[in-house]
C-alpha cells in the first residue's frame, strides 16, 4: 500500500490548492497540514528549506516543493486520468503557458492588484495583455486541457477564477470581466463548479476576509517588488 | 500553407547559456539539428513568428512547430525521442522531481544574479555577491558526494547548470572570490562536465564570455 500522503498548505493559498486539486484529480487521499505563515512551523522549514514556502507534498519520506513540480510529480507517481497531455508537443505547451503565468505574469499581476499611479498602470495593461494571451489557449474548449480538468487550468486557477475574483473585491481594481475576457470567464465558472475541484476550493467568504484582513501586508510587500 | 522545414532548428545567440543547454542536450541525444544564429538586436521574422510572447531565444523548431524555454525544450527531447539517453531519470517520479526542482533553482538564481554581480557597484554589488556564494554552496549541497546533479549519469540539472560554469570566471573577478574556495566539490562538477565532449564542444571559453560581458557593460552605459 502506498505510504500517506500529506500536504504542507495554508488555505488562503492558491498554489496549496494546487496541489490539492492534482491529487483530487487523481483520486488520492491526503491530509492537509494547514500552516500559519506568519509563524513557520518546525516541519515546513525541514521540508522546503530553501525557499520555506507552503505547498510542499509529503508522501512518505519524500518531500516535493513548488506547485507546479508538485502537480507533475502527483501525475507520474499515482495512477488515475492524466494530467498532462499524452502528446510531447501538448505537454510542451501546457507547460509553456504554466511558465508564462508563474514567472512572466506573476510581478504584474501583484503590482495591477495592489499599488497605485503610474505603476499601476504599466502593470494593469501589461497583466491585461498577458490574460489576453492566456486566453486564446482556452477558446472553443471548455477546459484549457480540453474535455476534462488538466495541468494548465490547475496552474491557471491561480491568477484566475476564484482567487482573481477576491483580490479584484479586495482591492477596489477590475482586471477580468465578461466583455472583454469571455472565454476566461466561462472558463472560471467551468472550473469552479467542477465536482472534483470545488471540494478544494476554499469558501469564498472566507478567502474574503482573509484577504480583507491582510490588505496592508500585502501593500507593503508588493511595494518592495515595485521595480526600481 | 508552404511546407515545413522537416528535422530540427535551434534558433539561438551563441553565448547564450540557455541555448546551450538544449545544444549539450541534442549533442548527449546523438540529434542532427541545424544552427540557427540570431541577431537580438534586430530579431529576425522567423523568431517573432516562433515565440511571439517572448521574443526571445533559444527557440526549437521541430518540423516547424516552435518550442520555447529552454527547460520545456529539454524535457521535449527526452520525450519526442524517447530512445535516446534521457535527461530526466525514467521512471523514477521522486527523482524526477528533485531534477526539476534544482533546474528550476538555477533558472530563478543564477543568471539574474550574476547579471547583478557585473551590472551593480558598490552596496548591491556587495549584495550580489554574498547571494551568489550563498546559491552556488546550495547549489554543492545538492550535488553532495555525487558525481553528477543526475547521480552516476550526467542529467537535466547538470545540463541546466553546466552552461553557467563558463560564466564563474566572470563571477570570480566581478565578485572578488574563488568557486574552487566556496564550493570545492562544484568547481570538481564543473571540471568533469568540461571533459564531455558534448560540453567541450558547446561551451565558450570563459575569457570569451568575460569580454562579452564587458561589451554589454559598454552597451548599457555600465563602466
Amino acid at each position: 500500500m502506498s505510504p500517506p500522503v500529506k500536504i504542507l498548505g495554508a488555505f488562503s493559498s492558491a498554489f496549496t490548492h494546487r496541489a490539492e486539486v492534482a491529487l483530487r484529480l487523481k483520486g488520492v487521499p491526503y491530509e492537509l497540514i494547514q500552516e500559519d505563515l506568519s509563524n513557520k512551523s518546525e516541519l515546513l522549514q525541514k521540508h522546503n528549506p530553501i525557499h520555506k514556502k507552503v505547498p510542499v507534498l509529503l508522501h512518505g519520506d519524500r518531500a516535493v516543493c513548488e506547485s507546479l513540480v508538485i502537480v507533475e510529480y502527483v501525475d507520474e507517481a499515482f495512477d488515475g486520468p492524466p494530467l498532462l497531455p499524452v502528446d510531447p508537443f501538448d505537454r510542451a505547451t501546457a507547460r509553456f503557458w504554466a511558465r508564462f503565468l508563474d514567472d512572466k505574469c506573476s510581478t504584474s499581476y501583484w503590482l495591477a492588484l495592489w499599488t497605485e499611479g503610474e505603476v499601476q498602470k504599466g502593470s494593469v495593461k501589461e497583466i491585461k495583455e498577458n490574460l489576453a494571451l492566456l486566453e486564446t489557449q482556452v477558446k472553443g474548449k471548455r477546459f484549457f486541457g480540453g474535455d476534462t480538468v488538466g495541468y494548465l487550468d490547475i496552474a491557471a486557477s491561480a491568477f484566475v477564477g476564484h482567487w482573481l475574483s477576491v483580490f479584484e473585491e479586495v482591492a477596489g481594481v477590475t482586471l477580468v470581466t465578461d466583455a472583454e475576457y469571455p472565454d476566461l470567464c466561462r472558463w472560471a465558472k467551468e472550473y469552479t463548479s467542477h465536482e472534483t475541484v470545488k471540494q478544494c476550493l476554499p469558501e469564498r467568504e472566507k478567502l474574503l476576509a482573509h484577504f480583507t484582513a491582510s490588505k496592508d501586508f500585502i501593500v507593503s510587500a508588493v511595494k518592495s517588488m515595485t521595480p526600481k | 500553407m508552404a511546407a515545413e522545414k522537416k528535422g530540427l532548428q535551434l534558433l539561438d545567440f551563441w553565448v547564450s547559456p540557455f541555448g546551450q543547454r538544449c545544444r549539450i542536450a541534442m549533442a548527449e541525444k546523438g540529434l542532427a539539428y541545424e544552427y540557427l544564429e540570431q541577431d537580438l538586436g534586430n530579431k529576425s521574422e522567423l523568431l517573432l513568428r516562433s515565440n511571439p510572447v517572448h521574443k526571445k531565444i533559444p527557440v526549437l523548431l521541430h518540423d516547424g512547430r516552435p518550442v520555447c524555454e529552454s527547460l520545456i525544450i529539454l524535457q521535449y527531447l527526452d520525450e519526442a525521442f524517447p530512445s535516446t539517453p534521457a535527461l530526466l531519470p525514467a521512471g523514477d517520479p521522486y527523482a524526477r522531481a528533485q531534477a526539476r526542482f534544482w533546474a528550476d533553482y538555477v533558472d530563478k538564481k543564477v543568471y539574474d544574479c550574476g547579471s547583478r554581480l557585473w551590472k551593480l557597484k558598490g552596496e548591491p554589488q556587495a549584495e550580489a555577491r554574498k547571494e551568489m556564494v550563498e546559491i552556488l554552496k546550495t547549489l554543492e549541497g545538492a550535488l553532495g558526494e555525487k558525481p553528477y546533479f543526475g547521480g552516476d549519469t550526467f542529467g537535466f540539472v547538470d545540463v541546466a547548470f553546466v552552461p553557467f560554469t563558463a560564466w564563474f570566471l566572470s563571477y570570480e573577478r566581478y565578485g572578488e572570490f574563488s568557486v574552487a574556495e566556496v564550493a570545492p566539490k562544484l568547481a570538481a562538477w564543473a571540471k568533469r562536465c568540461g571533459e564531455r565532449e558534448s560540453v567541450a564542444k558547446n561551451l565558450h571559453p570563459p575569457e570569451k564570455v568575460y569580454e562579452f560581458i564587458g561589451v554589454l557593460k559598454k552597451k548599457y552605459g555600465v563602466e
